[in-house]
């Protein structure tokens, strides 16, 4: 009797011990639920980005409609941030230490995601998958728990450089940024690609602020310089501003318009579709309004999802899309992990993807990382505006794997 | 001299935005002494309502256009009535606030009810470009900032409305005295500066695209046109305009330092230039308080 009843004892104090050193290694996780932080403007002058955070709660609640992961529902707490950084931290820790979230995920915006960049590398909470396009993510050796996931504003430069310098080794390039850490990382990457040309073939680079009413005088400067190759990196109004001024100032140089803006409902179409004809951007995934793509299989899967799951999002916006492959992605990781849901063992499979495809990148494009590599897609496809859709143009390509400074 | 024209001519259809905008600052002064910084974002606000008038009910654009220049009247006047009636013997820290509360307002709004993508804004004039060099639009848009301006000009100069509005604005009690309804006169002054901002922003967003933050960068320069001219003087802040935008572009592009990158640095040289050593702008009158 002694011995039986010493044997609950123990039985029970070894079970709540386990449960309490599981609960302590895997904060955020229950049998029945995977807790997963997310701030997101959802109010503010980036509220447009907004809607990323809608898809992916879709996308989830598909996911736990459908049996979840392993057992566990996802629960997806968003907060909005205003994309405002002090707002950022202050959410952040919330989702931290009083939600106890097992990671943070897609939060979006440059300067948002680096208020809490240390923070959340000194707590060692997996920052995942963040929603810009900086090259700062991409660090695995002083950031160990940060990743990005786009490919990021080097890489995309240095791509323009390879294509500039294979196409059109002599051109002669005029550039337009904006002159913050965005458009200086297209600019470096640009750089790399032309690599030993670039000092010859760059004639005229112009900055702007985002202030600044109109673009007119940095485009009559690049025009007088002679450049042939137009590199656009700006952002929405004033990409489709640059397109109607070099249009009425009839100035035809080959334009490369970052991909940032290479939109046609948001940039093109307001700036003249007969003005943007022959515009050549770079592109990971489908435009949903690309006739090319309707019939695909990964459309057709992203179309139902959006009628199932996300009725009330605008079937048009490529940032629903955005939302969806990001998402895939993450439960992609988490499947990996099985039940095994520590921080480390997340950041362990998320620095260990190989050759994730997703519904609607392009065929060719895959998700691959390693401990030494954190850049998840790094592969783009060139596409030119033709019509009214931006079409492939060549092939796929990859920037190098070396890393960017 | 190909690019000295070129920068000249562009830097003469930018001017025409800020002349148009500081016209409605100006008037605004007129009116209630102060400056309104929410000023922008009305008209900006005010051009959406054009644009939904043009696009989503099919009106035609000179009948919005002036359907647009009421309903800015109208609104401009009920802000007055609603809001600054309450409060207008509350020191000008008080305004300056409720400005900025307006102007927070008025952005999310717009932003709220039409969105943050940009959108196409029409000209009522024709897509034509002379040689390339400066585009019907901005030239129609120099012909309105100089309607704009003879009108004001006419109306406080000739008109006995415009002479009671100054009245009000410089000394309330004494135009009281004298039979001047002021409660009236300051609403009219609003109506009347948010009138010319719609007109100004259904000019300017043709050329720099409607959205929410359309204004945000035009109003400093406007404010600095405005400065430079002499903050209630119409003709002050129209040779403001044409001045602050022709020596940006062509200081930008002739003076190795400054660049591109501090255009927006020397426009707020200019209004602390100005302020410095000519306190009433170059077109201003001198105000001597008799102590």
């Amino acid at each position: 009797m002694n011995l039986w009843n010493r044997g609950i004892i123990c039985a029970i104090g070894f079970v709540t011990l386990t449960a309490a050193i599981s609960a302590a290694e895997m904060p955020g996780v229950t049998d029945k639920e995977i807790k997963i932080g997310n701030t997101m403007p959802y109010s503010g002058p980036a509220s447009a980005y907004g809607t990323i955070g809608k898809a992916i709660n879709a996308y989830f609640n598909k996911v736990n409609a459908e049996g979840g992961i392993n057992g566990r529902s996802i629960r997806f707490i968003s907060l909005d941030d205003g994309y405002s950084p002090p707002k950022t931290k202050e959410q952040i820790r919330k989702l931290v230490e009083k939600e106890k979230v097992l990671l943070v995920f897609q939060s979006l915006g440059t300067p948002t995601n680096a208020a809490v960049h240390s923070y959340l590398n000194k707590k060692r909470v997996p920052q995942l998958f963040v929603a810009t396009g900086a090259s700062k993510w991409s660090d695995p050796e002083n950031f160990p728990w940060t990743m990005g996931w786009q490919p990021n504003y080097q890489t995309e430069g240095q791509i323009y450089g390879s294509y500039i310098l294979k196409n059109h080794p002599d051109g002669k390039i005029g550039i337009l940024y904006q002159n913050d850490d965005y458009g200086k990382d297209y600019m470096i990457g640009l750089k790399k690609g032309l690599g030993d040309r670039s000092n010859s073939m760059i004639v005229a680079e112009e900055s702007y602020e985002t202030t600044s009413p109109t673009i007119d005088s940095q485009i009559i400067k690049l025009k007088a310089s002679g450049a042939n190759i137009f590199f656009n990196v700006t952002t929405p109004k004033f990409a489709a501003q640059a397109i109607k001024k070099i249009f009425d100032f009839n100035w035809k140089p080959v334009h490369f318009l970052n991909n940032v803006s290479a939109s046609v409902g948001a940039v093109l179409k307001p700036a003249g579709l007969e003005k943007s004809q022959g515009i050549i951007s770079v592109s990971y995934y489908m435009d949903p309004t690309d006739p090319h793509y309707q019939n695909t299989e990964g459309m057709k899967r992203w179309q139902k999802f959006m009628a199932d799951y996300f009725p009330e999002g605008n079937r048009k916006e490529s940032l629903n899309m955005y939302g969806y492959l990001v998402a895939q992605t993450m439960v992609h990781v988490l499947k990996k992990c099985g039940d095994n849901l520590t921080r480390e063992n997340v950041m362990k499979h998320a620095a260990n993807i190989r050759n994730l495809k997703l519904d609607t990148l392009y065929e060719g494009i895959e998700v691959n990382t390693s401990p030494s590599d954190f850049r998840p897609v790094e592969s783009m496809q060139p596409t030119v505006f033709k019509g009214e859709s931006f079409v492939p143009l060549g092939e796929i390509v990859k920037s190098g794997n070396d890393k960017i400074q | 001299m190909d690019l000295f024209v070129q920068q000249t001519l562009a830097g003469i259809s930018n001017g025409a935005i800020y002349a148009s905008l500081a016209l409605a600052i100006v008037m605004i002064y007129q009116a209630i002494d102060h400056i309104n910084f929410a000023q922008g974002e009305m008209a900006m606000f005010s051009t959406y309502i054009a644009w939904t008038l043009i696009v989503r009910f099919d009106v035609p654009y000179w009948i919005a256009f002036g359907l647009t220049l009421v309903i800015s009247f109208l609104g401009g006047m009920l802000i007055e009535r609603i809001v600054f009636a309450p409060i207008h013997q509350a020191p000008a820290l008080s305004h300056l606030l409720v400005f900025l509360g307006l102007y927070a307002i008025f952005n999310s709004l717009a932003g709220e009810i039409w969105g943050h993508t940009i959108k196409e804004f029409p000209s009522p004039f024709p897509d034509y470009s002379f040689g390339g060099l400066i585009g019907a639009h901005q030239v129609g848009t120099i012909v309105i900032v100089m309607f704009m301006l003879a009108a004001i000009y006419s109306f406080f100069k000739t008109t006995k409305l415009g002479l009671a509005l100054r009245a009000v604005a410089s000394n309330p009690e004494s135009a009281r005295l004298v039979g001047i309804k002021v409660k009236w006169m300051r609403a009219l002054g609003w109506g009347l500066a948010a009138s010319l901002g719609s007109l100004s922003g259904m000019m300017i967003a043709p050329i720099v695209f409607l959205d929410p933050n359309m204004m945000g960068g035009i109003l400093i320069y406007s404010f600095t046109a405005a400065l430079i001219g002499g903050i209630d003087s119409p003709g002050g802040a129209v040779a403001g305009g044409f001045l602050v935008g022709v020596l940006e572009n062509l200081v930008g592009t002739y003076v190795e330092f400054i660049g591109s990158e501090l255009k927006l640095t020397f426009a707020l040289l200019l209004i602390t230039g100005t302020l410095l050593l000519k306190p009433n702008g170059l077109f201003g009158r001198k105000i001597v308080t008799r102590v």
